[in-house]
């Protein structure tokens, strides 16, 4: 790909492209996945270093992430016959996997290892609901969460909703506008047979759906379901004797935070998220800035994530987020689209790593649409994307991954076709 | 001493060691809202920390603190998650900008304080009174008792004053 303008910073430039996702897998997305969260994530990692075309004995490290909802690491080693040199299995949810991912690369650039999975296993329907209903809304209420759920104010919409209400009265944001980014994901999930939901819906299905808290409606809301995705790092140099074409991974930011990450709220404009922060390390770091950026992954746990980070990441102007997620952009066949899988509103939930995956297949030329297979094994993608045809974004070089935990807090990653 | 109580059919503690919440919900407790004070930079902070946020100070002293402010921004649960709220949607949780050091030491920051819109008893609010509240309601400080040294801080329309228009969600 022709680079486009370096940014001088002080960002670790001889990192840029050193490091490189060689593997990608994950288990199918259902309801009712009638499997513990060690089972899939043992098929995800297995998956993912077959899709490398390595074997156990190849891989030497592994990552993970979760809410006490999961396995660990050494389960999932185990059952594969892998031997780890490194391990470490973190707390947390939508931010973790590029700031995981960064961490790989530190840990091999620091010579513990050679190689990382990274996966994330999920009962989060029939087990853990991630809507936070069942088990988690019964937990008893103590210390700081008296500041928070005993008002009734606990699950993730309620806890973002003052950020996303206040960005239509800071800006005149309208439900309109934001639930066109349903619209562009379900049109996107309609061409991934692994998406959960599949049919394409209007800003006006999203706009007629119950409201759940306002101003998120049921279809603003993204799907809950039971998974595990995994992905493969090594060097980029490792990387040459892989089976697909280099996916090189230029910059990252991990879990940047606004000030308070504690109650981010007590900090303004609470209209801005902390992609205003992340910003700043993730495009000095991978050398390039938002137009150069073909594909976009912004974590769509509700439609407003989506339109406050592409903003935020300085994809539009400040206070034009709405515009930008309803003028067609963000679709197949706009000028960038975002979540081409369907992302966690239709395709599945797995706190930010299957867009992840769903960029690297972008950035390989070989999203898993319903296009013919060529004789190479090869999709021979048709770029009609209408219902049922193809997902695969033409001429894709350079993709951004913004990751979000919270308003508060979040994570990037920047990555390009080799 | 620890706290055990119940509230709304959920369970809610303070543990022994959590002196900082302990001395919050205390105050709370005598109907009278207190906030820590910095002993070196002077200023307020919600909720209790340890440290100052500010100044990484070390000390702190409690002190009453004036319940008034405008909403800052708010939801309108519908679809609640909690046993405990089904009963009471829809209901609203506020984020209120104190009229006490707003502004302060910035001028992107306030003591953003959370809670509920409640009748002046302390009841969640019916749907009457939901209807009414926005950004840029004017709310007074009231008090839900749950038991011996733990009260909820929560908001009530403010009927003292001249309302602003609110700006409400615009389906409704």
């Amino acid at each position: 790909m022709p680079l486009p303008a370096q940014i001088d910073t002080s960002s670790p430039k001889h990192l840029r492209d050193k490091y490189a996702i060689i593997g990608v897998g994950e288990t199918s997305y259902t309801r009712g996945s009638g499997r513990s969260t060690r089972a899939l994530g043992t098929w995800a990692v297995r998956n993912a270093i077959e899709d490398a075309g390595l074997r156990a004995g190849d891989v030497d490290g592994m990552l993970s992430y979760q809410s006490g909802d999961s396995t660990f690491a050494p389960f999932i080693a185990g059952d594969l016959g892998i031997r780890l040199n490194f391990y470490m299995d973190v707390f947390g949810g939508g931010s973790s996997t590029e700031a995981l991912i960064g961490m790989a690369m530190g840990v091999i650039e620091a010579g513990m290892c050679k190689t990382v999975v990274i996966f994330r296993a999920m009962n989060g329907y029939s087990q853990v609901r991630i809507g936070g209903t069942g088990a988690r809304s019964a937990v008893p209420v103590t210390g700081d969460m008296l500041h928070s759920r005993a008002y009734g104010w606990q699950s993730a919409g309620q806890l973002f909703s003052f950020t996303f209400m206040r960005h239509m009265y800071d800006f005149g944001t309208t439900p309109a506008q934001v639930a066109a980014v349903r619209a562009a994901h379900s049109a996107h999930a309609s061409n991934n047979p692994k998406a959960y939901y599949k049919k394409r819906v209007s800003v006006e299905d999203v706009l007629a759906s119950r409201i759940i808290c306002k101003p998120l409606h049921l279809l603003d809301c993204c799907v809950e379901t039971d998974n595990a995705t995994a992905i493969v790092i090594s060097s980029a140099e490792r990387a040459r004797d892989g089976r697909h074409p280099r996916v090189l991974i230029r910059g990252v930011a991990g879990r940047v935070c606004k000030p308070r990450a504690d109650m981010h709220y007590q900090h303004g404009p609470i209209s801005t998220v902390a992609g205003k922060y992340a910003r700043e390390i993730l495009w000095p770091n991978a050398g390039v800035g938002p137009e150069d950026i073909d594909v976009t992954g912004s974590y769509d746990a509700f439609t407003f994530t989506t339109m406050l980070q592409l903003e935020d990441y300085g994809f539009c102007k400040k206070g034009e987020g709405g515009q930008y997620v309803s003028d067609g952009s963000i679709r197949l066949g706009g000028r960038r689209p975002n979540n081409t899988s369907g992302g966690h509103l239709c395709e599945g939930y797995t706190h930010g790593m299957n867009m992840v995956i769903e960029n690297v297949r972008q950035l390989r030329h070989d999203v898993d649409d319903s296009c013919p297979l060529g004789a190479d094994g090869k999709r021979r993608h048709s770029y009609d994307y209408r219902e049922g045809g193809c997902r695969q974004v033409e001429r894709c070089e350079v993709s951004a991954n913004l990751g979000w935990a919270m308003p508060g807090t979040g994570s990037a990653m920047v990555m390009r076709r080799d | 001493m620890s706290i055990r109580a119940e509230y709304l059919g959920m369970p809610l503690s303070i543990d022994e060691l959590d002196g900082e919440n302990l001395a919050f919900f205390q105050h709370c407790a005598a109907h009278d809202f207190h906030l820590q004070v910095c002993e070196s930079c002077n200023l307020l902070r919600y909720p209790p920390t340890t440290a100052c946020p500010w100044c990484m100070g070390q000390r702190a002293r409690w002190v009453a603190v004036e319940g008034k402010g405008a909403v800052h921004s708010y939801t309108e649960v519908h679809h609640a998650i909690q046993p405990a709220f089904k009963a009471s949607t829809p209901y609203l949780v506020l984020l209120v900008d104190l009229d006490t050091q707003n502004g302060k030491p910035s001028a992107e920051e306030a003591l953003r304080v959370v809670g509920n819109l409640v009748t002046p008893e302390g009841k969640l609010a019916a749907a009457e009174a939901v209807a009414r509240v926005g950004i840029g309601t004017r709310v007074r400080m009231v008090f839900t008792d749950v038991a011996p040294g733990l009260a909820l801080p929560q908001w009530t329309i403010d009927d003292s004053v001249e309302q602003p228009k609110p700006w409400r969600y615009p389906q409704d």
